[in-house]
């Protein structure tokens, strides 16, 4: 266990001392953790030098695990508990899981999430997710012989509701504090636009082992703007290497890539992406598998596998014409198209690339690389060590959310593509007199019927007076928060009689089961749990007293004398309080007592950031 | 503690924007990420609670405001709603005879369009005809010495119409591609 940092009695620690912040890249093949270190991002390697981690996790005998590169290289022979590719299950049912039955797992169909069958137990996305994540935050805890203060993940952009949180949780389980959820295509045009200086309308392409993405990005000066976005995430390099492997048994006059073993299949597969990326720099490639105990040699060149996958590219292709329509621009209005993931190595994808977009595409970053960069640059502003103001992110939500209406309808509520965070109240009212209560369904997609829409939640408001149908007035509010996650609540107005709930999505776990999965011995779990909480309290409290001096230093006058004085009695009581109780529930106590009284203090200095805003416009103009 | 701008301010108000119908789309943007850079809760991510929760409604609602502002439609509809002309939107849909006529003829040709191509013309036409609305919406709210909300509110309930109209040729897009 790290240890605790302890400054002088009575004294604060240096409140610019830098904080130790990662962008973490969690793929569906790979991962990686990024730093910005003496001004610089760069990747950060493990102890043999290897930046990438594969996305693999093994469970062995007796409780231990291998992930990365051993657990990959078992793949073949174990493929059962070697678990691959976790992120196609996040926050996802095994009917959602396409092509599930090509995968060489036992699926466990439980409710909320799908889990696979290991010899340790059934493990989900999440739990999988989560070693990935610890071993990538031990990785930069060497590097830096440090704690890691926050991290940036990233998603695909097209991940929807129940995918993020998902993902969210993956983090909390690793013990990392998450700073923000970016979106990959985002990330990179971070990445793209401060490394490369590039301004104007550009779109990023960004295909990985398991998603697709495209964002149509405005970028100026610091100011990354996300004019659209779209995608599948459910679509990626695997699925080429799928296609491969099935023309290569059709070839072959063997059976289905579904008929075979899970041991032959892996092998097909294995075989079927090394041709694939042997491809993209030659030709013509041999290909060697074994089915049935035979060993087939095939050659394969080039234009078989374009038209194997054309399908795919063309998917790609199809998405992109939408969000060059929902952003209402055509493909000449873009400037350039920034190539990310290792599947746009593809000279098939760079070729469709450069045709829609008349251009090369840009590949001079890393496509693996890229994304993990930009979530570093974010998550070093986001922790307070950038100057200010120097980077600003408008995202957008990618899917429309909406409710059930009679009939099962959908009434879209927050569009696809609005920048978050946004909120909106909608009005609804009861069916039939004297109705009491009112389900309330959230879906998430752009589909007109509810059945064909993603399903993210389910409440009921109860408490609603009795009228006639059509009296009462339910305001159902959406808020999506600059993470892309949404809350929803619902009240009746019309009486005065108010009633509010605040869901979260089904598939996000409870802080129970989060808490249940730490104590089931997960890798990075504390011996004491108790120890651990009391100890992020501690690190909360102080964090929220440093927060608190560092306003007070900049807008203190914004306060009278009797308000000052009741502001530092209270940061005077979350500091008692971290110092001498020993126990975690009466530190956040101080801590939300200390949020609630510097509330009006806090949207003062809002007012004057706005004003100050403002002005500066103003004087610009003059 | 002075009150300044709050999150009651109109939406012109809060981007020191005059209050008519012609906007500066640029201006419009520009003041956009000046308000986001102040409120942005990335801003706020090593500040307290209480700053955070400041951040995330202002930026909520500065985002409302520059989305209404930015549609034509939205931003009508509003300056209605600020001059108490309420648009009904679901319970009057009382139009024009030539109005509706011109709706079924468009929805019959989006029924018989069959290719790409048909369908590209038809949301040509149907463009066209917004943007004329728009100009004479322009001219209703900004010509004049006194507004007629109530008509205005007229014009704005057909153009809801019309955007809705816009959005089946979308979906229909789609289908075709």
């Amino acid at each position: 266990m790290p240890l605790l940092q302890i400054s002088e009695p009575g004294q604060a620690p240096d409140p610019h001392q830098r904080r130790i912040a990662v962008g973490i890249d969690l793929g569906t093949t790979h991962s990686l953790v990024a730093a910005v270190r003496h001004g610089v991002a760069e990747c950060l390697p493990d102890d043999q030098g290897r930046v990438i981690l594969p996305s693999a996790v093994r469970y062995l005998e007796g409780g231990g695990r291998q992930i990365g590169h051993d657990a990959l290289a078992a793949q073949g022979e174990d493929a059962e508990n070697t678990v691959v590719s976790a992120k196609r299950f996040m926050g996802r049912a095994l009917a959602d899981v396409a092509g599930y039955q090509r995968l060489p797992y036992q699926f466990v169909d439980q409710p909320g999430m799908v889990g696979v069958r290991t010899r340790d137990g059934v493990k989900t996305a999440v739990e999988v997710s989560a070693e990935i994540l610890a071993t990538l935050r031990f990785r930069a805890e060497d590097t830096f012989d440090d704690d890691v203060h926050g991290a940036v993940i990233t998603v695909p952009a097209y991940f929807d509701d129940a995918q993020r949180q998902a993902t969210k949780d993956a983090a909390q389980l690793a013990g990392l504090n998450v700073l923000r959820l970016i979106n990959e295509p985002t990330a990179a045009a971070i990445a793209y636009g401060l490394d490369q200086g590039v301004e104007g309308l550009y779109a990023v392409y960004d295909l990985g082992g398991g998603t697709f993405d495209v964002s149509l990005l405005r970028l100026a000066r610091g100011v990354f703007e996300v004019v659209a976005t779209g995608g599948d995430s459910a679509l990626g390099g695997d699925d080429y290497d799928q296609r491969l492997a099935s023309a290569l048994l059709q070839r072959a006059g063997l059976k289905s890539l579904e008929a075979l073993t899970p041991r032959e299949r892996r092998r097909v597969l294995t075989a079927a992406r090394h041709a694939k990326e042997a491809l993209s720099g030659i030709d013509e490639v041999s290909v060697s598998f074994e089915v049935d105990g035979v060993v087939h040699d095939l050659d394969v060149d080039r234009t078989e596998f374009d038209v194997a996958t054309s399908e795919l590219t063309a998917t790609t292709l199809r998405l992109i014409k939408r969000v060059l329509r929902d952003a209402k621009v055509s493909a000449e209005d873009v400037q350039g198209v920034v190539m990310v993931g290792g599947s746009t190595r593809m000279p098939a994808v760079r070729e469709a690339m450069a045709t829609l977009f008349g251009k090369p595409p840009l590949t001079n970053l890393n496509p693996d690389e890229v994304v993990a960069l930009g979530a570093a640059i974010q998550a070093n502003a986001l922790a307070g060590n950038a100057a200010s103001g120097d980077l600003l992110l408008l995202d957008v939500t990618p899917l429309s959310l909406g409710l059930e209406t009679m009939g099962g309808l959908v009434e879209r509520v927050i569009e696809r593509n609005s920048t978050i965070p946004t909120a909106k109240a909608q009005d609804f009212t009861t069916f039939k007199d004297g109705q009491t209560a009112m389900a309330v369904h959230v879906v998430q997609g752009e589909r007109e019927l509810v059945s064909e829409c993603r399903s993210l939640a389910r409440f009921e408001l109860r408490g609603i007076p009795p009228m006639v149908a059509g009296a009462a007035r339910i305001r159902v509010t959406f808020q999506v928060d600059a993470d892309g996650l949404l809350s929803v609540s619902a009240k009746e107005l019309g009486s005065g009689v108010e009633a509010a709930i605040v869901v979260k999505p089904s598939y996000g776990l409870t802080d129970e089961q989060v808490a249940g999965m730490l104590k089931d011995g997960f890798a990075t779990a504390e011996s004491d749990m108790a120890a651990r909480s009391l100890r992020e309290a501690q690190v909360d409290a102080e964090r929220m007293i440093l927060a608190t001096e560092s306003a007070l230093a900049a807008d203190g006058d914004l306060l009278s004398a009797d308000e000052r004085a009741t502001v530092d009695a209270l940061v005077a009581r979350v500091r008692a309080a971290a110092r001498d109780a020993g126990e975690p529930r009466a530190i956040e106590a101080a801590v939300e007592a200390l949020a609630e009284g510097t509330e009006g203090f806090a949207a003062a200095r809002m007012n004057r950031g706005i004003r100050d805003a403002l002005a500066g416009r103003n004087v610009n103009e003059l | 503690m002075d009150a300044g701008l709050s999150l009651q301010h109109t939406d012109f108000e809060l981007f020191g924007l005059p209050e008519r119908f012609a906007i500066d789309l640029a201006r419009l943007d520009a003041t956009w990420k000046q308000l986001q850079g102040a409120a942005h809760p990335d801003r706020f991510a090593t500040e307290t609670a209480a700053a955070q929760r400041v951040a995330m409604q202002w930026a909520i609602r500065i985002n409302e405001a520059y989305r209404r502002l930015k549609d034509p439609l939205a931003r009508a509809a509003y300056l209605c709603s600020l001059h108490g002309a309420d648009l009904e939107a679901e319970s009057n849909t009382a139009m024009p005879g030539a109005f509706l006529m011109q709706q079924m003829e468009w929805r019959d040709a989006l029924s018989e369009a069959t290719s790409l191509d048909a369908v590209d013309a038809l949301s040509d036409e149907v463009a066209a005809s917004r943007d004329a609305t728009l100009k004479s919406l322009q001219a209703q709210i900004d010509g004049a010495a006194s507004v007629d909300w109530r008509a205005v509110a007229g014009t704005v309930r057909g153009l809801m119409f019309v955007d809705k109209f816009m959005s089946d040729i979308d979906r229909r897009v789609d289908a075709l591609q």
